[in-house]
């Protein structure tokens, strides 16, 4: 069984220590929320999780494997997603959800492509540069990337801003598609979701 | 592990897995897109190449023996300033937007996008530096064969000043002040591709063999794209730590 763990992990932001010691498992099926006020270390932990950053102490596994091994299945598996989308102004909508499949290895269909924007109501607009997407549209192609991808792990970081409501019904559809087909999630969020979360980790506690 | 896989909502698609060759292929046609797209830097990189390298006949005077003496060189100063000055776009927008993470996270190794990306922006600098290099030479009078040198030295040394400019544009990520600290982390670096760049032309146009110049810049070329690729990927790891 594909599982996430953490171990006793511990980071730091500069001088301050966030977190001391925070251990969690995330089985298939189910989604772990990280809850806490601003600045209290969901960001830092999702990106220990993910590896781009290095905890103090502590170790992520996956699949019972350190993350960190050089020849990890994780990063084929893992979708994350922060509070910066990564995607190009002057590249279309469809570009930007091509590129991004395509650097994760992924090969999709143009129409497969079409199909997602189209069902994140981005279908009339797909041929615009991103800079012309107002801030919820390019979150949506961020949506349409997690319908796309097959990955079985998310992190995703505060995923709902600036979306509106169909867009959040939209994103907890898809959460719950992906923890049905034996996904899991980690996911920083100030709202109730829900699918609800298996467990909530309050940060800064 | 490559197969089809039926995501959530029941379309297929597949699961690769990720490989050198195919970062440095995403990572080449995407900033390669992304230049053409966009080719306002390419084009200034470019212009002030010929603006500069045209201003130094008209400013020295037309004296055929001085600028003979002075044109690989200021062929070559010319090239390496403007070689620097494509330097800072490298990473700096990809890190701002969020893309480098993106290209870290991804499964392909970090040495084979580091390395397209490295390759696509000599291609949209170096490439035409190399190409437009004998049109201004011509200026200084040059003779054909020191035309041809100085065009091979290029060719051999602008790689090299890409390779080491992305290691200090990826040191300098984040870093507040990053141009200043650029300046002073690649100007230095560049110096021996300077030396044997223009000695190469220098040695042809005096009657001697160009080919030790030569072939230490092809040797610099080799160690480099070996030696550094590794140090650029460490670099942009500690940028996003």
């Amino acid at each position: 069984m594909t599982r996430l763990e953490a171990h006793a992990l511990t980071g730091s932001r500069g001088p301050s220590t966030l977190f001391r010691d925070i251990s969690f498992t995330v089985s298939p099926g189910q989604w772990v929320a990280l809850r806490g006020a601003n600045g209290s270390g969901k960001t830092t932990l999702l990106r220990c999780v993910a590896g781009l950053m290095r905890p103090d102490s502590g170790h992520v596994l996956w699949d019972g494997q350190d993350t960190r091994a050089q020849s990890t299945p994780f990063r084929a598996e893992l979708l994350y997603g922060g509070h910066l989308a990564g995607l190009k102004d002057d590249l279309s909508a469809e570009e930007n959800l091509r590129d991004s499949l395509a650097l994760r290895g992924l090969r999709v269909t143009d129409e497969a492509t079409q199909a997602a924007l189209a069902e994140v109501g981005l279908a009339s607009r797909r041929h615009l540069p991103a800079r012309r997407l107002s801030a919820g549209q390019r979150r949506r192609i961020g949506l349409a990337r997690l319908a796309l991808d097959p990955a079985a792990c998310w992190a995703l970081d505060e995923p709902l801003t600036a979306l509106d409501d169909e867009g959040q019904r939209h994103f907890q559809r898809l959460l719950a598609n992906h923890l049905e087909g034996g996904g899991l999630a980690l996911i920083a969020t100030h709202q109730p979701l829900a699918p609800s979360p298996e467990r909530e980790l309050r940060m800064g506690a | 592990m490559s197969g089809l896989v039926r995501t959530a909502d029941g379309r297929l698609s597949e699961v690769a897995q990720g490989s050198f060759g195919g970062g440095f292929a995403w990572a080449f046609s995407r900033d390669f897109k992304l230049a053409w797209r966009h080719p306002g830097e390419t084009m200034l990189v470019i212009a002030f190449f010929a603006l500069v390298a045209s201003l130094f006949p008209l400013g020295v005077g037309a004296e055929p023996q001085l600028l003979v003496r002075i044109g690989p060189g200021v062929i070559w100063v010319c090239a390496l300033l403007a070689a620097f000055l494509s330097l800072p776009g490298m990473f700096a927008s990809d890190y701002a937007d969020g893309s480098l993470e993106q290209m870290v996270l991804s499964p392909h190794p970090m040495a084979g996008w580091t390395l397209g990306k490295i390759a696509a922006h000599w291609t949209a600098s170096g490439l035409p530096l190399t190409a437009l290099s004998p049109l201004l030479a011509l200026q200084y009078g040059l003779e054909t064969d020191t035309l041809a040198v100085l065009a091979a030295a290029l060719a051999l040394g602008t790689p090299i000043l890409s390779l080491l400019g992305a290691a200090c544009t990826a040191l300098a990520l984040g870093a507040r002040g990053g141009g200043m600290l650029l300046a002073l982390l690649a100007l230095p670096l560049f110096v021996p591709v300077l030396i044997f760049g223009a000695g190469a032309a220098e040695a042809q146009a005096s009657g001697l063999s160009p080919s030790p110049h030569l072939s230490l810049l092809g040797a610099g070329l080799i160690v480099a794209a070996i030696a550094l690729p590794p140090a650029v990927c460490a670099a942009i790891r500690i940028a996003l730590d």
